[in-house]
């Protein structure tokens, strides 16, 4: 039986460091090739040892796909290239491949040039990297070799997100990398066509969540903006460059031009720029409404939002500022928020979720009094808001991608172990196909029942369908034919053209049979009966009675003789040929029988 | 009688030409007619290739056959078939026999047999497809022939097993379009194979194509269009039809439930993997609920608009599509609406403010969580939130008709409608305000939904702005807090928005006299009075402090404790406002006060309207004045005049009715005036000076007329005849002044004639209102239509003269409804100082943003005009799509107008202004011709030599400063 074997190397059980090899027909394919946040030593990186312990790895990979540009999607991709030696081609959407190195280049700054690590992949490795990337189209079809194929898919979450479907002959896996399933300011909302695979591997982040409306969040969200502008008040929005913070802009923007407000809005400099610059260009990657108002007016090109600069902290009047880092733990956001936290008016709004430690998580949990470096201790005055902005799919929403995609079988990944057991259940239960949740690591063998393409020719394509009733579809039909397996192709022939192209000589098999037959009568006078007998019975079939006293039902020949030693028993001699089987079969049963008595 | 003797004045006067009708034109066709067939015939002879002959048949088909030489085409046509080999160019003939029967006036059935006989040596596909098409355009050009019917719906099933989709594509329309209706003489049969026919319909909805089975649904679809009775047995096929491959067939069988839903909604089917049975129209109600959330948007465009108008669904699935569990990590939690609920009956009115708000409280059972549900659940949250704003409003669309239907899925479907006014979309927030007005008789609104639908009132989109000024107006608010919110909020809107005064005003005059007893604890405070000491008097230009009156003085309508609550100054406010604002101030009764406007006494009687009774009280008076001296005519109608356009101002409802009739009354005192002329007696050629005034009064009666007979609406043909009598005495009128004024007979040949002529054209058009008119100056006209017709010109102005001057003035019976057409220019609003600066000979646009009610068609009769101050006028039509329909009767028109000029040396003001085009060929009394097409209109009417069309400028002139500057070299 062919099977397909998934392993996961990072983000099995687990969010971060996604990397999953797929074996499919023979292919090994790597799923995305990403960093775990959590760590700082050689767990930050996936193990890539395991896939080839001596050998190169391009002699054992078909190829590299990364989903999107979150680092713990493609993070490793320097090291696994240039550090650990890979060549083979990568593929990623066209955005991806803009924005991903600005990123890397980024991690790369804050891991070697602030906390001063050594033996890490450098500027020109990531440059060196992005040459084997090959960027792919939505709904392309990409031939990585003869056999393999792949072909993106929309899937929300970030800008240039896709999913991916790997395709060997009849055999097919969909990778999902991180979706979302509801649309939002900016994005699209997933989409795949029925393309069912063997096997559906999804991200499970929410996996025990079902969400409430994004009205409610953008609404609650909007209306603290403007209540706290309108009261001259100052708002702080601290963000990660990228993803969420675009979303909020498109958000804070629109809004600021359906309300006519004036206040001023910040973002902080830096890589947002950059990368702002790139959200602009790949317009067809966003959401309808972007998509169609651009020619009037390209939405990222913002009119009320401008670049931040350190002196504007200290203005009088209101603004809202979007600055770096989100969790408030360094930087510029936090600078700020020392500075504004003292006063009542002031708001400060944490659109996601932060780590325990942090400046972000301490207020968020109801503190008041924070001690900073150097003994101080700052008071917050300010409001503390929370709104979660995220794009990942929910509960309801990975269902619903599993039921426009009816995959044979299941499998999660990026996600915790405990919420994936809940979401394994009811997959199970409402789609009744399997579902995998390997840890990392640990290996599924997926067995599949691929379907096997036989060419025919055409002339006994339409030799078969001429006989008997219309083509009915969806039935199966019955064909007869030679199956010719030659040169790792397969052909149905009709028999002559076969031994033909074999050069074999045709051999005729004829079955005999003899049925005994209690009749006194004169042979040529069975052999009349059982001819009328055999009229009356097979009514579509031609049935000749011969001058020689034999008779013929289509090529079936019966004669009938006297028994050598008894003479009131006649003996009747049935013979057809190997092709004629079923209908011969059926006229010795037939006969067996007896004759109907005569009149 | 008249016409005839008419036709003499004519012989007698003038070189008549006769008109010769148009027959010729059809003998000159009858001629052309063989050799058109003829032509055809040998040029397809000649064709020595397939490609000649396809392009011979091209060049034929652009050309219109007439309906006697189709046959003989037809038999041409199926000739060359039989002989040709080529199957593009029997394609070619298949498609023309199609063209040439839809012929008009031409019956095909005698060429059916050819083509049902052509089918069977037919080898191509296409061919047959095409072949096909043509039966089916001969079967629905013939509807009363259930014989041929059936014969055509045999051949399509005998090929309905063709190997080619296209093929039994086209035989599957065949049979929805011709199946066997019910309603025949043999009904038992009949309905046997109305039955067959749908069997075997239902058979293809298997079929191997994708094309097949949604041509097999829709010809299901087309069955029951023709009125037959769908089998319920195939609502399971349909239901499966629902999880295929491709859209276009689950969009047919979304539709096809929703018909089998309407047609058997009570049946019982079972659930299956239950032993549960529900109602045939929820189950199909939670099929279709599912496909909103299809993978294609064009279906779910498709179910979420026949949701809407699925309303014998039970409310228990009705109010599962707004419903969607929420949890997080395994625990419920609750929707932020079910919070912001809570928090309203908790009495403390603020959400979110704490990290951990939204916490989720209870773990939930995770067997019990359904994460696909069977049924509604979540159709509308889903449908709501979609990707594509067509869904969107398709949704809210849906939401609309199902709450107007149910009060308490109105209640519930609240939140989300006020959640869609954030939507990023504005015609999506525009629709969901529509929506949200059209269900606000069944709901109350929260407070804090309040807060929501108030914050859009900041938008800076004008048509959201104004919807939900309209939105207020009907809407219900639970309590007073929730009255000063909605007003604080609007005041805001007002500084903002300036230009929206008067939608502000509008909307609380209704949110006054809808809450009353909200508005009077509230009053004190509006008005900022203090129990002991005085308070300054607020600036009566204020329009804030004008909204807020007119906010307090409807409530108090219906509330008699609250003047109590005023102070002196508002008593005066009041009456200046009753004055100059009367038609947002409604009239209040004021005990022991005698400040009290003296328009409105205190002795009305409820029960009758007195401004109404006032209007028929003059009017009877005047009417019987004939008793009267002429100098006291004269005063009468006046003062009835003046009265009548007080009247008017006073009572927004009275207006147009008001208005209308002291035009006429003005007609006829003019008429009077001109008549009462001493000078009449004078001879001729002394009168030449003074003319000016009569002359001048028959211009504007003329003028008056068709203001009253194009610029109200509501006119009926009672008042179309009495304004035709009167412009017809104008022209009268008009004819006597030119015959005092001019010397010599000849031009006043023409004049006379064509007054004759449209004193009969009146008499055609209004034959049936005459005898209502005794005495009147028509009717005797008419009875001494023979002597004028065979008199002198001067003979004939003095006959006209004394029948003006005896004939009676006609009583003008008012119709139940009346109103003038108004407009208002609200931008350019006229006092900017600065000029529009612009190079001259190049354009700049000016915004023109104009409120029009009560103007019929505004999209063709209404125009803009400029008028630069060198006397050149421009007329600009604006385009359909500039027109807004707010609401009945009333549009608005925004629109850009293009100036441009020569340079001047100073700016200089330029005025705009609405024109409303009337033709008076069109009048609402002679063309009763139901429009059938825009273009066809156009071309249909002739142009008649009577035809006057004009304009009437019925807006106040807007004046523009612009200044064209010479171009720099």
């Amino acid at each position: 039986m062919p099977e397909i074997k998934v392993t996961p190397l990072g983000a099995g059980q687990d969010v971060g460091r996604s990397c999953i090899l797929v074996s499919i027909a023979g292919k090994n394919v790597m799923l995305d090739c990403g960093m775990h946040m959590g760590y700082n030593d050689d767990r930050r990186f996936p193990d890539f040892s395991y896939i080839t312990q001596n050998g190169r790895l391009t002699d054992f990979l078909d190829c590299v796909i990364i989903s999107h540009f979150h680092l713990d999607h493609c993070g490793a991709l320097p090291y696994f290239s240039e550090m650990v030696g890979y060549d083979g081609p990568i593929y990623m959407t066209h955005p991806t491949k803009a924005i991903c190195p600005i990123l890397l280049e980024d991690y790369r700054k804050i891991t070697v040039d602030k906390k001063g690590e050594t033996n890490f992949f450098t500027s020109q490795m990531i440059k060196d990297c992005m040459k084997k990337v090959v960027a792919v189209h939505l709904h392309q079809t990409v031939q990585v070799d003869e056999e393999l194929e792949i072909k993106a898919y929309y899937a929300g979450h970030v800008l240039g997100a896709a999913m991916f479907q790997i395709k060997v002959g009849c055999e097919s896996v969909v990778y999902t990398g991180d979706y979302n399933m509801t649309p939002d300011r900016h994005l699209g909302a997933a989409w795949i066509d029925k393309c069912r695979p063997d096997l559906l591997i999804s991200e499970s982040t929410y996996a025990t969540t079902i969400r409430d409306s994004k009205r409610c969040r953008e609404r609650d969200f909007l209306k603290k903006v403007h209540e706290t502008v309108e009261r001259g008040g100052k708002v702080l929005i601290p963000v990660f460059a990228l993803g969420r913070a675009q979303e909020l802009c498109i958000l804070l923007e629109t809004f600021w031009e359906r309300m006519n407000l004036k206040a001023p809005i910040y973002f902080s400099t830096g890589l947002t720029e950059k990368a702002n610059h790139y959200y602009k260009l790949f317009i067809t990657w966003t959401n309808q409404k972007i998509r169609k108002t651009f020619v009037q007016r390209n939405m990222f090109e913002f009119k009320h939002i401008k670049a931040f600069d350190r002196a504007f902290a200290d203005n009088p009047g209101p603004m809202v500022v979007f600055a770096t880092p989100g969790m408030l733990h360094a930087g510029q956001s936090l600078q700020i928020f020392r500075k504004w936290a003292g006063n009542e008016k002031n708001m400060v709004i944490m659109p996601g979720y932060c780590v325990q430690g942090t400046v972000g998580h301490k207020i968020l949990s109801g503190q008041r009094k924070l001690e900073m470096e150097g003994r101080q201790i700052l008071e917050v005055k300010m409001q503390v808001e929370y709104m979660s902005f995220s794009a990942h799919a929910d509960a309801k929403g990975i269902m619903q991608l599993i039921r426009q995609a009816e995959p044979r079988n299941v499998l999660l990944v990026h996600g915790e172990a405990k919420k994936m057991e809940f979401l394994k259940q009811k997959i199970e239960q409402e789609f009744h196909v399997s579902c995998y949740m390997p840890a990392n690591g640990e290996t599924t063998t997926i067995l599949t029942n691929p379907c096997i393409p036989v060419d025919i020719s055409l002339g006994l394509l339409k030799r078969e369908t001429a006989i008997g009733p219309l083509p009915d579809a969806k039935k199966p039909k019955l064909m007869h034919g030679t199956l010719l397996m030659k040169d790792n192709s397969f052909r149905l022939l009709c028999p002559e053209q076969a031994l033909k192209e074999l050069g074999l000589a045709e051999h005729q098999l004829r079955f005999t049979c003899r049925v005994h037959v209690q009749d006194p009568r004169k042979e040529h006078e069975t052999g009349l009966r059982v001819y009328n007998h055999l009229k009356g019975v097979l009514k579509d079939y031609s049935v000749q009675h011969l001058p020689d006293g034999s008779i013929t039902v289509e090529s079936i020949l019966i004669q009938a003789t006297a028994h050598s030693e008894d003479q009131g028993t006649k003996v009747l001699l049935v013979s057809w040929t190997y092709q004629d089987e079923e209908l011969g079969s059926y006229l010795t049963s037939l006969l067996k029988k007896g004759l109907p008595q005569s009149t | 009688m008249a016409a005839h003797l008419k036709k003499r004045v004519y012989e007698e006067f003038t070189k008549v030409v006769q008109q010769q009708h148009e027959d010729l034109s059809t003998k000159k066709l009858r001629l052309t007619k063989p050799s058109k067939s003829a032509a055809l015939h040998v040029d397809l002879c000649k064709a020595t290739s397939p490609a000649d002959a396809l392009q011979y048949l091209l060049q034929f088909a652009r050309k219109p056959v007439e309906v006697e030489s189709v046959e003989g085409v037809v038999r041409i046509l199926l000739e060359h078939y039989y002989k040709e080999n080529d199957a593009s160019v029997r394609l070619k003939i298949a498609s023309l026999l199609g063209l040439l029967s839809k012929t008009a006036g031409f019956s095909p059935d005698c060429i059916m047999d050819d083509a049902i006989n052509t089918l069977q040596n037919e080898k191509s596909h296409q061919v047959l497809a095409q072949l096909l098409d043509t039966l089916l355009v001969i079967g629905t050009k013939l509807p009363e022939n259930p014989s041929v019917r059936m014969r055509l719906v045999e051949v399509a099933c005998k090929h309905l097993t063709d190997s080619s989709h296209g093929v039994r594509n086209k035989c599957l329309q065949l049979i929805g379009c011709l199946g066997p209706v019910e309603k025949g003489v043999a009904k038992e049969a009949e309905n046997q194979a109305a039955k067959d026919v749908q069997k075997i319909i239902g058979d293809h909805f298997n079929d191997q194509d994708p094309r097949v089975r949604t041509a097999a649904i829709k010809a299901m679809l087309q069955h029951h269009e023709r009125g037959l009775k769908l089998q319920q047995a195939i609502y399971s096929q349909a239901c499966k039809l629902l999880a295929d491959d491709y859209e276009q067939v689950r969009s047919a069988a979304v539709q096809l439930i929703w018909v089998l839903s309407q047609l058997y909604p009570e049946s019982i089917v079972p659930i299956p993997s239950s032993n549960e049975e529900i109602r045939l129209v929820d189950d199909a109600f939670g099929k279709i609920c599912h496909m909103v959330s299809d993978g294609s948007w064009v279906v779910r465009v498709q179910a979420a608009k026949l949701l809407g108008s699925m309303q014998q669904v039970s409310s228990h699935f009705l109010e599962q599509t707004l419903d969607k569990k929420l949890m997080s990590d395994l625990r419920r939690k609750r929707t932020a609406h079910e919070r912001a609920k809570e928090l309203y009956s908790s009495g403390e009115f603020s959400s979110g403010r704490k990290w951990g708000d939204d916490a989720p409280k209870e773990e939930i059972d995770t067997g019990a969580v359904n994460l696909i549900e069977s049924g509604a659940c979540g159709a509308f949250v889903h449908g709501l939130e979609d990707e594509m704003y067509e869904v969107r409003i398709a949704a809210v669309e849906a939401l609309c008709m199902l709450a107007q239907s149910s009060p308490s899925f109105a209640e519930k479907c609240l939140d989300f409608l006020v959640d869609m006014f954030n939507d990023e979309i504005e015609e999506v927030r525009l629709q969901s305000i529509h929506t949200m007005r059209k269900i606000s008789n069944n709901i109350t609104l929260r407070e804090d939904q309040l807060d929501t639908v108030l914050a859009v009132l900041e938008d800076s989109s004008r048509d959201i702005r104004e919807a939900l000024h309209e939105l207020l107006c009907c809407t219900n608010v639970s309590t007073k807090e929730g009255i000063h919110l909605a007003l604080v909020e609007l005041l805001k809107n007002l500084t903002k928005y300036p230009t929206d005064r008067e939608s502000i005003w509008k909307c609380l005059k209704f949110l006054g006299s809808r809450h009353p007893t909200l508005v009077l604890p509230l009053v004190p405070e509006l008005l900022s009075t203090h129990p002991f000491f005085d308070t300054p008097e607020p600036d009566m230009d204020d329009p804030a402090y004008i909204a807020v009156l007119v906010l307090i003085f409807n409530a108090a309508k219906s509330c008699p404790t609250m003047p109590a609550l005023f102070s002196d100054h508002t008593f005066r406010h009041y009456a200046y406002l009753r004055d100059s604002l009367s038609h947002l101030v409604p009239p209040l009764r004021l005990p022991g006060r005698k400040l009290v406007s003296a328009a409105v006494s205190p002795s009305i009687t409820p029960h009758e309207d007195p401004s109404q009774q006032f209007l028929h009280q003059s009017l009877e008076r005047v009417y019987n004045f004939q008793h009267l001296d002429p100098q006291g005519i004269q005063e009468l109608l006046e003062f009835t005049i003046r009265d009548l356009q007080r009247l008017g101002e006073l009572q927004s409802e009275l207006a147009g009715m008001a208005d209308f009739t002291a035009t006429y009354l003005q007609c006829q005192l003019l008429l009077i005036k001109a008549l009462q002329e001493k000078l009449w007696n004078v001879a001729a050629p002394l009168y030449l000076k003074q003319n000016a005034l009569a002359s001048a009064a028959a211009k504007q009666i003329l003028e008056e007329t068709y203001k009253m007979e194009f610029m109200y609406s509501g006119v009926e043909s009672r008042q179309v005849v009495i304004i035709h009598h009167m412009r017809l005495q104008a022209k009268a009128l008009q004819l006597i002044v030119t015959a005092r004024t001019t010397r010599g007979v000849e031009p006043l040949f023409g004049m006379c004639e064509k007054f004759l002529q449209e004193v009969d054209s009146f008499q055609r058009c209004f034959i049936s209102e005459l005898p209502h008119m005794q005495g009147s100056f028509v009717d005797k006209l008419l009875d001494l239509m023979p002597r004028l017709v065979t008199s002198k010109p001067s003979e004939v102005v003095k006959i006209l003269q004394t029948t003006l001057r005896q004939s009676t003035f006609l009583h003008l019976p008012l119709p139940e409804q009346l109103h003038r057409a108004t407009a208002n220019i609200i931008e350019p609003t006229g006092e900017s100082d600065n000029p529009l600066r612009f190079t001259s000979g190049l354009v700049v646009a000016l915004d023109v943003d104009a409120t029009l009610e009560h103007v019929q068609d505004p999209q063709g009769t209404v125009k803009v005009q400029v008028l630069y101050p060198d006397g050149q006028a421009q007329l600009i039509h604006p385009k359909p799509a500039d027109f807004r329909n707010p609401g009945p009767g009333r549009h608005r028109l925004i629109t850009q107008v293009y100036l441009s000029h020569t340079a001047w040396t100073e700016p200089c003001q330029i005025e705009v202004r609405l024109l409303l085009a009337y033709n008076s060929n069109k009048s609402k009394a002679s063309a009763r011709i139901p429009k059938s097409t825009w273009s066809e209109s156009l071309e249909a009417l002739p142009p008649s030599e009577n035809g006057i069309e004009g304009t009437i400028p019925f807006s106040k002139p807007v004046k523009v400063y612009i200044m064209p500057k010479p171009a720099r070299r």
